[in-house]
């Protein structure tokens, strides 16, 4: 088996502080993560590969301090890695960052056909979840989405069973291989990497491709050029409307609560 | 681009129900095409759903574009990306909405690629600005911390992903008149690469703090592990997730992961109660953004109530009991049991 | 099956780094642990780097390295409830090259020096926590850590694992700490605007100062506070000995919250926003309480080392200076192969001929002295304050007549013999 997990550098939003006036982002209150969910993808992949055997190989898009999330991912479990960084794949969108992804794909199946393809849910940083299924649909394989387990695979008659999260519960679904997954955090646990994987990473020096190495490619579908989507304005969330005391005997304040939640019952899902 | 015309709506449909966000985006692209006068449209894709195209156009649209074909039956991405694909390529919508559930995301995301055009996910507001026949989409970005309007200038459809419970939709009105247009789509079961084997239906769990809708986070304000019980008791009642402060949790009454604020998990659920909690500001960074926060707090000064939405000011042990009834007679009276994905 | 080594560094802080640096650029294979996500990310310090030792290892670094301002400002303070007595010294000179000393935020300057080390060719693995050392036949030939197949083995372990060195005490170089041989410092990071920074401690842009402040900062307690100026934030921080904190009750947090609402402080932080708490302990031990510092394939260095000069608050300086001549030894240990305790003593050589171990031994009663006569911080301070006061207030009275009345307060309230014992002493232990 060959799998391929893309992983992406994200600032780590929990900590991440926001300036109020110019509402841009203060860089420095953000310290660079690999994507949470791709650390899942890329510790399935090993899973699998100590399953079937095979090779884990990772790709980033980035700029080049990317190349520590490569790192991160051979501590985890991973082979080796690529990142392809360049000024033209700068200001890429979901679109245009899939089409540069299928096209490093495209390189690396050159080398070894590709016969997996996982991706995180989505990176938390523009938690949109849609570069996993629009890899799939430029290099054709099927996608799944929201994976959160690997229940078999069968590298022989290329079949995989996996369930996918649905809204209540989860689906099995059967899939050739090769095919994409996006997968959930409940998918596996990270382990603790052992120390000959951190000697490893420590030393792994990652492929760095730039736009010429990928070989064909339409530079207007890459970077800000080839992304359709342009971030318009950006603006301080509504606050909630705030600062209602209800005092008064328990009786009557919840009284006076459940009146106000009556308007916002949409905030609870009842199910019949 | 100029041919483009039109607001279009995912209908995703469930065991023969429509979902409740497209229905919710009915109502808001209702909106929408009134303001740009152009039709609004259903997109209604499964088997044996023609009984449904009805309910769309109660619930607000203009045209239902239907495609029904055995294929259909349950939701696959390569399936019903192509027969979208199909239909937006012959009737040129200029905006295009979809649910962001599990199932409208993967298929934006596929029918985008397909389409190369731009797709914004998760918005939670929606506006068009009629002159420029452009969709201001707008959502949450960097966790929550912010909000980004993405627009879409020079590809058609303009697409987005709208997270459910933001929009409203319509009172359904039985003597809407609306057009239904079936498509004939060609799909062969053979050509399907994947296939549902099974569905599995699974009362859900509460979320982890991270992913909660409704939070019930309790603080020192409870006495004691005993008194703490009260918190997981609201919580198991209206199917919250627990949180604490790091007192709490450092005095033993939750384990450390469920400890919310600065030193541990930042939240942002649609609901959160901070019951007993002073409001440090450890604590207050990593809910502030909650949308909706209730306080109780018998301190009437006490920090917590500057962020709060609504704050009760009294004894928990009187209040929460009382909460508690009141939600089960509100449960009761809905006929069912609540519940969060 | 594990890899072999020739130096295993224990702790990124800067007395690792300084050493993995040093055998790094002399060719020598080195692995450097650190238990943090990144080195620096726990690390604390009120934040000033001094510019000697740093220069040495990497000439001009001021030109690339993340530090925050040149300190051209240090001020003291003397504090009581509702005054203050300041001194201090301004010099423009320390606000060029070569400069003199700077402020740094340790989660980033730590983070930039390890990367230098390992540009140099170490190699850095974080998230990891040394658990013990290995060793055979009375000698450390490598490490265990809390990783799966976590061993690791070198010809020399270097401990730079920092104040609480559990490593060093396992191999029982080094003690369980007495209270008053260690200070508790809390502090925070106080985000500010620049400009608001600049107008408050009259700096100019990218000038720093420093406030040490002594007396009501500790409640009278032995220890100092501390306020630095970053580039757009302020380091606030207090400490006292463990043993001072016990005997007057005091919380930690309770001190540095007291420090940050006094009427004297509180003006400086203002509008600022907490942007972090840290809280760290300092060797106060100084020279008497230095370990064992070389063994059989192991040295100890800075912190680990309990090399901190209290008095002045100097410790990163002498961790890299330790760092440096640790890994100098080891290079000399590794040209004829023998890492004993008597060829690594090269290392215990240098660092007893070198200025630390002087400073060390210059003040080493100072914080014993103050720990025991708490005069010096509990009364004196505020006996400075009500003279400086009786001294500066416009009353009628002629300025001689004040000297003596300010004399005669003074010597009424601790009567003229104790005052001059307290003197000499101090004097003594800090001459
Ligand atoms: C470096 C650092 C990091 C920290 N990180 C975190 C963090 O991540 N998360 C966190 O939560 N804290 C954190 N803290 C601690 C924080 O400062 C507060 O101490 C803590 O949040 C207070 O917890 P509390 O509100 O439960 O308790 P308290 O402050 O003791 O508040 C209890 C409240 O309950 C109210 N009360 C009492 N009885 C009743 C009753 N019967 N009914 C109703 N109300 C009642 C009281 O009026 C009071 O307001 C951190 C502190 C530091 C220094
Ligand atoms: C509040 C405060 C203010 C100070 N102000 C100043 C100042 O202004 N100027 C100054 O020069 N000095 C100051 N000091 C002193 C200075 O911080 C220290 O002397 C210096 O950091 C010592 O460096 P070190 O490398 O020996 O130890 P540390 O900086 O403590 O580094 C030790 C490293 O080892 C790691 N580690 C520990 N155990 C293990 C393990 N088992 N496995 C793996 N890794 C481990 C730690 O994570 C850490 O990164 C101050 C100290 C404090 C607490
Ligand atoms: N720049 C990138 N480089 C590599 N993989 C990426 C990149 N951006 C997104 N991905 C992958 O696509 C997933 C979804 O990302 P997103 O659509 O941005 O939420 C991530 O979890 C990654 O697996």
């Amino acid at each position: 088996m060959h799998i391929v997990v893309c992983v992406k550098q994200v600032p780590d939003t929990k900590i991440i502080k926001i300036n109020p006036k110019t509402n841009t982002l203060d860089r420095r209150s953000a310290p660079a993560i690999l994507n949470p969910y791709d650390a899942h993808a890329v510790q399935e992949a090993a899973r699998i590969k100590s399953r079937t055997g095979g090779t884990v190989t990772v790709l980033s898009m980035g700029p080049p301090q990317a190349v520590a999330v490569i790192k991160k991912s051979v501590e985890i479990g991973a082979d080796r890695g690529y990142l392809i960084s360049d000024r033209a794949f700068a200001g890429a969108d979901t679109l245009a960052t899939s089409y540069a992804l299928s096209k490093a794909l495209e390189k690396i199946e050159q080398e070894s056909p590709v016969d997996l393809v996982i991706c995180g849910k989505h990176a938390i940083d523009g938690d949109t979840g849609q570069v996993g299924p629009g890899i799939a649909r430029r290099i054709d394989i099927p996608p799944i989405t929201n994976v959160i387990e690997v229940s078999k695979i069968n590298s022989d008659e290329k079949k995989i069973v996996v369930k996918r999260k649905q809204l209540n519960g989860y689906e099995l679904i059967e899939s050739q291989i090769p095919c994409l997954l996006t997968v959930e955090k409940e998918i596996n646990d990270i382990g603790y990497s052992p120390m000959p994987n951190m000697i490893k990473a420590a030393r792994y020096e990652p492929v760095i491709w730039s736009v010429a190495d990928l070989g064909e490619v339409d530079r207007a579908q890459l970077g800000l050029k080839g992304s359709p989507t342009i971030v318009g304005k950006m603006f301080s969330p509504p606050r909630p409307e705030g600062g209602k005391k209800i005092e008064g005997e328990p009786t009557e304040q919840i009284k006076e609560l459940m009146k106000l939640l009556e308007e916002k019952i949409d905030l609870f899902c009842f199910k019949a | 681009m100029e041919e483009n015309r039109g607001i279009w709506v995912f209908i995703e449909v469930t065991d023969g129900k429509v979902e409740g966000v497209s229905l919710e985006l009915l109502g808001a692209g209702r909106k929408l095409a009134d303001k740009l006068e152009v039709p609004l449209a259903g997109v209604l894709l499964g088997h044996d759903v023609r009984k449904i195209s009805a309910k769309v156009i109660e619930y607000g649209a203009d045209i239902v574009y239907m495609a029904d074909h055995a294929v259909l039956e349950l939701y696959r991405t390569e399936a019903f990306m192509k027969a979208v694909v199909a239909m937006a390529e012959k009737y040129k919508p200029e905006i295009f909405l979809y649910g962001a559930t599990p199932n409208g995301k993967d298929l934006a995301s596929a029918v985008a690629t397909d389409l190369s055009t731009g797709l914004t996910a998760d918005t939670t507001m929606l506006d068009v600005d009629p002159e420029k026949r452009l969709l201001e989409a707008s959502r949450p970005a960097f966790g929550g911390n912010i909000m980004a309007t993405i627009l879409c200038k020079k590809h058609r459809p303009q697409m987005a992903t709208v997270r459910p419970k933001v929009m409203k939709a319509l009172e359904p009105d039985a003597s809407r008149k609306g057009e239904v247009i079936e498509e004939e789509i060609h799909l062969e079961e053979s050509e399907m690469r994947t296939k549902v084997l099974q569905i599995v239906k699974e009362t859900t769990k509460t979320a982890n703090l991270a992913e909660a809708h409704v939070i019930v986070a309790g603080g020192k304000g409870m006495g004691d592990k005993n008194g703490f019980m009260l918190i997981h008791e609201l919580a198991k009642t209206i199917g919250a997730t627990v949180g604490g402060t790091r007192d709490v949790v450092e005095a033993g009454w939750l384990p450390h992961d469920q400890q919310i604020g600065q030193t541990g998990e930042t939240v942002t659920p649609k609901i959160y109660f901070a019951i007993g909690i002073s409001g440090a500001i450890q604590h207050v960074v990593g809910m502030k953004n909650s949308e909706l926060i209730i306080a109780i707090n018998k301190d009437p000064d006490a920090p917590i109530f500057d962020v709060a939405t609504y704050g009760l000011v009294g004894d928990a042990f009187e209040i929460v009991p009382q909460l508690i009834e009141k939600f089960k007679e509100l449960i009761k009276e809905k006929g069912g049991e609540i519940s969060y994905v | 099956m594990s890899e072999k080594f020739d130096v295993i560094v224990v702790g990124a802080g800067p007395a690792g780094t300084s050493c993995a640096f040093v055998c790094a650029k002399n060719g020598l294979n080195v692995l450097l642990i650190e238990r943090g996500e990144y080195p620096g990310s726990k690390n604390v310090m009120g934040g000033v780097l001094y510019r000697k030792q740093m220069e040495e290892l990497i000439p001009e670094f001021w030109k690339e390295a993340p530090l925050e301002r040149p300190v051209i400002e240090q001020r003291f303070w003397m504090m009581d409830k509702e005054s203050v007595v300041q001194f201090g010294y301004k010099g423009l000179e320390w606000g060029q090259e070569p400069y003199n000393n700077f402020t740094v935020l340790r989660a980033q300057f730590d983070q930039w020096f390890a990367r230098k080390a390992v540009e140099t060719g170490a190699l850095l693995i974080n998230e990891t926590v040394v658990t013990e050392c290995i060793v055979e036949n009375g000698k450390v030939i490598g490490v265990r850590t809390d990783r799966p197949d976590g061993e690791v083995y070198a010809d020399v372990v270097v401990l730079a694992d920092g104040v609480n060195s559990l490593l060093g005490k396992q191999l029982g170089f080094h003690k369980e700490f007495r209270p008053d041989e260690v200070a508790l410092t809390v502090m925070e990071v106080v985000n500010l605007p620049k400009e608001k920074i600049n107008d408050r401690f009259n700096l100019e842009e990218n000038q720093g100062c420093t406030v040490e402040i002594f007396g009501d900062s500790t409640k009278g307690n032995l220890g100092t506070a501390f306020l630095y100026t970053n580039k757009d934030s302020l380091n606030i921080g207090v400490g006292t000995t463990l043993s001072s904190m016990i005997k007057a009750k005091l919380k930690p947090y309770d001190l540095l919250d007291y420090l940050k609402t006094h009427p004297m402080v509180k003006p400086y932080l203002e509008g600022g926003e907490s942007a972090e708490y840290l809280a760290h302990l300092i060797p106060e031990g100084g020279y008497r309480s230095v370990p064992k510092v070389a063994g059989n394939g192991v040295v100890v260095v800075g912190d680990a080392a309990q090399l901190v000069n209290a008095i002045h608050r100097e410790g990163s300086n002498m961790a890299m200076s330790s760092g440096k001549m640790a890994a100098e030894a080891i290079i000399e240990a590794k040209k004829d192969d023998n890492y004993s305790e008597a060829s690594l003593n090269r290392y215990k050589d240098a660092l007893y001929g070198s200025f630390i171990m002087k400073d060390l031994e210059k003040y080493k009663d100072a914080a014993h002295i103050f720990e025991k006569h708490p005069q010096y911080l509990r009364d004196y301070v505020p006996m400075m304050n009500r003279a400086a006061s009786k001294f500066f207030t416009v009353d009628g009275t002629s300025k001689r007549e004040k000297q003596k009345e300010v004399l005669k307060s003074v010597t009424d309230e601790r009567g003229t013999f104790k005052v001059l014992k307290d003197i000499y002493r101090a004097w003594k232990a800090v001459k």
